[in-house]
C-alpha cells in the first residue's frame, strides 16, 4: 500500500509582464503528474536539466506551493502548511539536498545542526539529546568529536553524511534526494550510496531518488519515473525502463549513457546515431504540436508510457523491425 | 603504431605556494602526445589533472606556482616562453575548452565578436573574411542558425549551445593541440553524447591531438586512445584505453573501476576505497603513495621508490604493489 501518494501535481509559475506587471503567461514546471510512494522503496526520478524533477521534490516536502493537484499523506490532503503540521507530515518527509554546503549553516556547530529538526519536534533533555546524535553520528559513521566542529572542516563525502544524519534524525517515512552524489567523486559516491542503501533496511525508509545519473539511478531504484518538459513519458520497473523502453526520450536516454565497454565503441555509437534518427523521425507520436507530452497510458501493470494511442507504438516498431 | 609527437611532457612539476612553501600538486609527470590522438587522463578532484592542462598553456599565476621540467611543443620548451611568446601559440596552436562555458565567455560580448577574437590575433584575413569564417565555424560546430546565433549574447543560448560556442572558439585557428578540460561535466547525457561525437569528429578533420581531462570513465572507455591515470599528483598508470579497462593492473584504477554503480547485480554493494585522498600539504612524498589506501596489503610489496614500470608494449604501472593485489572480503 502506497503511504503517500501525489495525484495531478501541478507547479506553474507566473510570468509578468506589459504595462501594469500582469500576468502574461505560465511557465508549467510541473505539468500532471503522479507518483505513489510505497514503503521500503527506491524510487527515481530522472530528468535533464529544467525538466521539473527538482520543482517536484520540493513540492512534495512542501517547499513549494502547487497550483493544483494533491499530495496525500495516509489518504488525507496535506497541501497546505497547516494541514502539513496537523500530520507531522514535515516529521515523516524528509529532504537531502544537492548542494550540501549552502545547505548547512556556516556558523552552526554540526551537533546544533543535527539538532534542530529533534528540538522542533521531540522535547529532549540536554543529555537525552547528545545521546541520540551521536547514536546518528556513528549511524552515518562520523566520529563523536565531529559534533563540535564546524561544516567547513569537513570533505564533501563527509558533508553528505552530516545531511543525511539531519534527515534521518526524526525517523522519517521517506526522503526525497536531490541529486545526493552528484558533486562527489567516484570512491566517496559510492561510500554514499552503499550507506544509504544500509540505512534503508535499518530504517525501512523510502527514497525518492531526484537524479540525471542512470547508472546511479539503474543502482539504486526499484521504480523510476522518467519526466521531461514537466510531465511524465514514461514510468515503469528498473527492468521496464531499461529492457524495454518504449518513449522514444527514454531510448534517447539510455542509448546517450557512456558505457564502460571499449570493444564495442563503434556500435554503441551507431545505435546513439540510429535512436536519434527515429526521435527525429517519430517526433509526431509522442509530442502534439505544441511539443507538450501526451497523457500516460498503460502497457502493462507496471508500465506507463506518454503516447497518443497504443496502435502508434506499434507502429514505431515495426518501421525500427 | 602512432604518427608523429607533437607534445612532450618530461618530468613536469607544477608546485603552489602555501605559507611560503611550495606543494608539488603535479609531481614527475611525463606523458606524450600524439597527433590524430586522444589521451584522456582520468582521476578524482585534486589529483592534479587540470593543474597538467593550465601548466600546457602556462595559465597559473607566477607569483604562486613554480613550474618546473620540460614542456616540448614543436622542439621548443615552452615552459619557459614569456607571456608574449605564449600568446602566440595560445588559441592558434593549442585550443582549450573548459568546463564552464558561461564562465568562460564574455556576458557583454555577441557570440561573433568573441569568435572573431582569435582571427583578429592569430590570421590576416580582413573583416567579411572572418565572418564569413565565423559563420561556417558555428555550422561545423552544428548549430542551425549560425547568423542568428553570432549576434546573440551568452546568456541567451543554453549550456550545450554554449559548449559548442568554445568548440568553435578553440577550432578556429585550426589548433594542432586541443585540451578539453571536463567539457561535459555540465551537460545532461543526451547534450553529452551530442557534444562528444561532435569533438572526435571534428579532431578527423583537423588532425588535432586532443587531450581530454574527465572523471568520468565512462566517457574515457567512449572516446579515448590512451589513457592516463592519475593520483596524488602523480600518474599511477598508462595504458590504450582497450587494454586498461580490459585489464586494469594498478589497485587505484581496479578500484575505481569496481565502485562505478554498473548494476547488472543491483543487490550487490559498490566497492569503496578506505580512507581518503590526502591534502596537498599531507601527501605521502616518499614510498607508495596508494599505500595508505589499501593498508591490508603487506609493506613489502610496495616498492621504496615507486617508478613506472613497462609490463606491455602499451602498458606502464607505477609501483610493484599490483602484482599480489586482491581486494579487501
Amino acid at each position: 500500500m502506497s503511504f503517500l501518494e501525489i495525484n495531478n501535481l501541478k507547479v506553474h509559475f507566473p510570468i509578468r509582464g506589459g504595462f501594469f506587471n500582469t500576468i502574461q503567461d505560465y511557465v508549467k514546471a510541473v505539468d500532471d503528474v503522479s507518483i505513489k510512494i510505497e514503503e521500503g522503496r527506491t524510487y527515481g526520478l530522472i530528468g535533464e536539466s529544467g525538466s521539473g524533477k527538482t520543482t517536484v521534490g520540493k513540492a512534495i516536502v512542501g517547499l513549494e506551493q502547487p497550483t493544483g493537484g494533491e499530495i496525500l499523506y495516509y489518504g488525507k490532503r496535506v497541501n497546505s502548511k497547516k494541514l502539513r503540521k496537523k500530520m507531522d507530515y514535515n516529521k515523516e518527509v524528509q529532504m537531502i539536498f544537492q548542494d550540501v554546503l549552502s545547505s548547512l549553516d556556516p556558523k552552526k556547530r554540526i551537533r546544533d545542526i543535527i539538532a534542530e529538526p529533534i528540538r522542533n519536534y521531540e522535547n529532549l533533555s540536554k543529555e537525552e539529546e547528545i545521546k541520540k546524535l551521536l547514536d546518528l553520528l556513528n549511524i552515518v559513521g562520523m566520529p563523536p568529536d565531529a559534533l563540535y566542529k564546524y561544516p567547513h572542516e569537513f570533505s564533501g563525502g563527509q558533508r553528505q553524511r552530516i545531511g543525511i544524519a539531519r534527515s534521518v534524525a526524526l525517523s522519517p517515512k521517506l526522503i526525497v534526494a536531490d541529486e545526493p552524489v552528484s558533486a562527489l567523486d567516484l570512491s566517496v559516491q559510492a561510500q554514499i550510496l552503499n550507506f544509504l542503501k544500509q540505512i534503508q533496511e535499518e530504517f525501512s525508509l523510502s527514497y525518492l531518488f531526484i537524479s540525471h545519473d542512470l547508472g546511479v539511478v539503474k543502482h539504486m531504484c526499484d521504480y523510476i519515473y522518467i519526466m521531461y518538459r514537466g510531465r511524465l513519458v514514461e514510468t515503469g520497473t528498473t527492468q521496464d525502463i531499461f529492457n524495454n523502453p518504449q518513449h522514444i526520450y527514454t531510448k534517447k536516454l539510455i542509448a546517450a549513457i557512456p558505457e564502460i565497454d571499449v570493444e564495442n565503441r563503434d556500435t554503441i555509437r551507431l545505435n546513439r546515431m540510429k535512436v536519434e534518427k527515429e526521435y527525429a523521425k517519430n517526433e509526431k507520436i509522442f509530442y502534439d504540436k505544441d511539443g507538450k507530452v501526451f497523457d500516460l497510458l498503460p502497457i502493462s501493470e507496471t508500465h506507463f508510457v506518454a503516447v497518443k494511442s497504443k496502435e502508434d507504438l506499434k507502429n514505431v516498431e515495426n518501421s525500427v523491425a | 603504431m602512432y604518427e608523429e609527437k607533437i607534445l612532450e611532457i618530461k618530468n613536469l612539476h607544477t608546485a603552489f605556494r602555501f605559507e611560503d612553501q611550495y606543494y608539488d600538486a603535479v609531481d614527475g609527470v611525463s606523458l606524450s602526445l600524439y597527433k590524430n590522438e586522444l589521451l584522456a587522463i582520468v582521476g578524482e578532484s585534486g589529483c592534479g589533472k587540470s593543474t597538467i592542462a593550465n601548466s600546457i598553456v602556462g595559465l597559473h599565476d607566477k607569483n604562486y606556482t613554480r613550474v618546473s621540467g620540460e614542456i616540448i611543443y614543436s622542439d621548443e620548451n615552452v615552459i619557459n616562453y614569456s607571456e608574449d611568446q605564449l600568446n602566440e601559440i595560445r588559441g592558434k596552436e593549442i585550443g582549450f575548452i573548459f568546463q564552464d562555458p558561461l564562465a568562460s565567455l564574455n556576458p557583454l560580448q555577441r557570440i561573433g565578436m568573441q569568435i572573431e577574437e582569435s582571427l583578429i590575433y592569430h590570421t590576416d584575413l580582413n573583416k567579411n573574411q572572418r565572418w564569413e569564417k565565423v559563420i561556417s565555424l558555428l555550422e561545423q560546430v552544428g548549430i542551425d542558425n549560425p547568423e542568428r546565433t553570432a549576434r546573440q549574447f551568452p546568456h541567451q543560448l543554453s549550456g550545450g549551445m554554449r559548449q559548442r560556442v568554445l568548440i568553435a572558439i578553440a577550432l578556429s585557428c585550426k589548433p594542432n593541440i586541443i585540451i578539453a578540460d571536463e567539457p561535459t561535466t555540465a551537460l545532461d547525457v543526451t547534450i553529452q553524447a551530442q557534444i562528444l561525437d561532435l569533438l572526435s569528429g571534428l579532431q578527423k578533420e583537423i588532425n588535432a591531438g586532443i587531450i581530454l581531462i574527465t572523471h568520468d570513465l565512462g566517457v574515457v572507455a567512449q572516446m579515448a586512445d590512451r589513457v592516463a591515470v592519475m593520483y596524488a599528483g602523480e600518474i599511477v598508470e598508462l595504458a590504450t584505453a582497450k587494454e586498461l579497462f580490459e585489464n586494469p593492473l594498478h589497485p587505484y584504477t581496479r578500484s575505481l573501476l569496481q565502485s562505478i554503480p554498473q548494476s547488472d547485480s543491483p543487490e550487490s554493494e559498490l566497492h569503496v576505497i578506505r580512507g581518503m585522498v590526502p591534502s596537498l600539504k599531507n601527501l605521502p612524498r616518499t614510498g607508495c603513495r596508494f599505500a595508505p589506501r589499501i593498508p591490508y596489503i603487506d609493506e613489502a610489496e610496495h616498492e621504496e621508490n615507486p617508478v613506472l614500470h613497462q609490463v606491455s608494449e602499451n602498458h606502464f604501472v607505477r609501483c610493484t604493489c599490483w602484482k599480489n593485489f586482491r581486494f579487501e572480503d
